[in-house]
């Protein structure tokens, strides 16, 4: 019997009104879930003021003459490739395999701390060039979305630290398993924010 | 528990099917791959028509964004998913609202908006 089939079932069994509270693993991730499209909703304002504002550049550099697309091409298969690794992760954490999460979670931290030195690296040469957040109002709408997407990539590299020390000390027990669970979801909808950063900024539509 | 979380619809990401899901994965992998690089390359070439380039990366991106919520978040649009897509939809309609509604308010004012050595010329 597949899910679908033995959803279908439990649901003709029950009555909607008499199946009480859902499980905390489906309150949790749908909470989460609804936590991520508002966290894209700022993004997506961040995107307005760099899609209004990308051609302001008050007689300083240009898009073109700063991003370099190669670097930017190393980054996306940087987070790309923590995605894939993040979720196989998340298969070693519902099977429970401890050694095979911290492996590929260390995967995941490593690309995504690799991703956070290129995008350092990356500022720091425009900002040593003169290419500071101060010098156009193109120059500030991107580091402001940008740089917001780096504070987020850095916030879940401290987050997935945090889990990882949970996994040792607590082991594989609900809650921590399900703080994974949202953790990888976290992962992947910075990956899909990623994808507009380089599309628009990066690639230059607007 | 099983069928108790079922009854109960499922969360985003949620998966049932512990089979093959590592080849999912791959799946994810190999497109987002595939469209990435056609980003990147239809942005530096010259065989497309210039002007067409952009509706290119942005049906690519799009492309690629629904490649991520499929293989790597899971979301599809199966009976219990039901709020995830509802939740979803209004996500969508929201950053559309924002992000073509500012551009288009924007780039009215942009046009309305007396020529900047105009104004100091009147203000003298």
């Amino acid at each position: 019997m597949s899910a679908m089939e033995q959803a279908l079932a439990a649901s003709d069994a029950v009555p909607l009104s008499l199946r009480g509270p859902a499980a905390t693993r489906v309150v949790a991730g749908y909470g989460f879930w609804l936590f991520l499209l508002s966290d894209i909703v700022i993004f997506a304002a961040l995107f307005a003021a760099y899609a209004v504002l990308s051609g302001e550049t008050a007689g300083g550099p240009t898009g073109a003459a700063l991003f370099d697309k190669k670097h930017v091409l190393i980054e996306t298969a940087c987070l790309l490739a923590s995605s894939v690794t993040c979720g196989f992760g998340s298969l070693a954490v519902q099977s429970a395999d401890r050694s095979s999460t911290y492996c590929w979670m260390a995967i995941t931290f490593i690309l995504g701390a690799s991703f956070l030195s290129l995008e350092v690296s990356e500022f720091s040469h425009m900002l040593a060039i003169g290419a500071g957040p101060s010098r156009s109002a193109f120059l500030s709408a991107f580091f402001t979305l940008v740089g917001t997407h780096g504070l987020h990539v850095s916030i879940g590299l401290c987050w997935l630290v945090v889990m990882l020390l949970q996994v040792a000390t607590l082991g594989f027990q609900p809650m921590v398993s399900r703080r994974l669970f949202c953790f990888g979801l976290f992962w992947h909808a910075l990956d899909i924010v990623w994808i507009g950063v380089f599309t628009i900024v990066y690639l230059g539509v607007h | 528990m099983g069928t108790e979380i079922e009854a109960q619809g499922k969360s985003p990401g949620a998966n049932i099917h512990t089979h093959g899901t590592r080849l999912s994965y791959l799946i994810g992998l190999g497109y987002a791959t595939v469209l990435t690089f056609a980003s990147f390359w239809a942005s530096s070439t010259d065989v497309i028509y210039p002007h067409g380039v952009p509706i290119l990366l942005g049906v690519l991106a799009i492309a690629q964004m629904g490649v991520h919520l499929v293989f790597f978040l899971h979301i599809s649009s199966a009976p219990d998913q039901t709020n995830n897509i509802l939740a979803l939809a209004f996500g969508i309609f929201v950053v559309g609202l924002i992000v073509f509604g500012s551009m288009i308010i924007m780039a009215h004012l942009n046009h309305s908006m007396m020529p900047m050595d105009r104004l100091l010329q009147i203000q003298r």
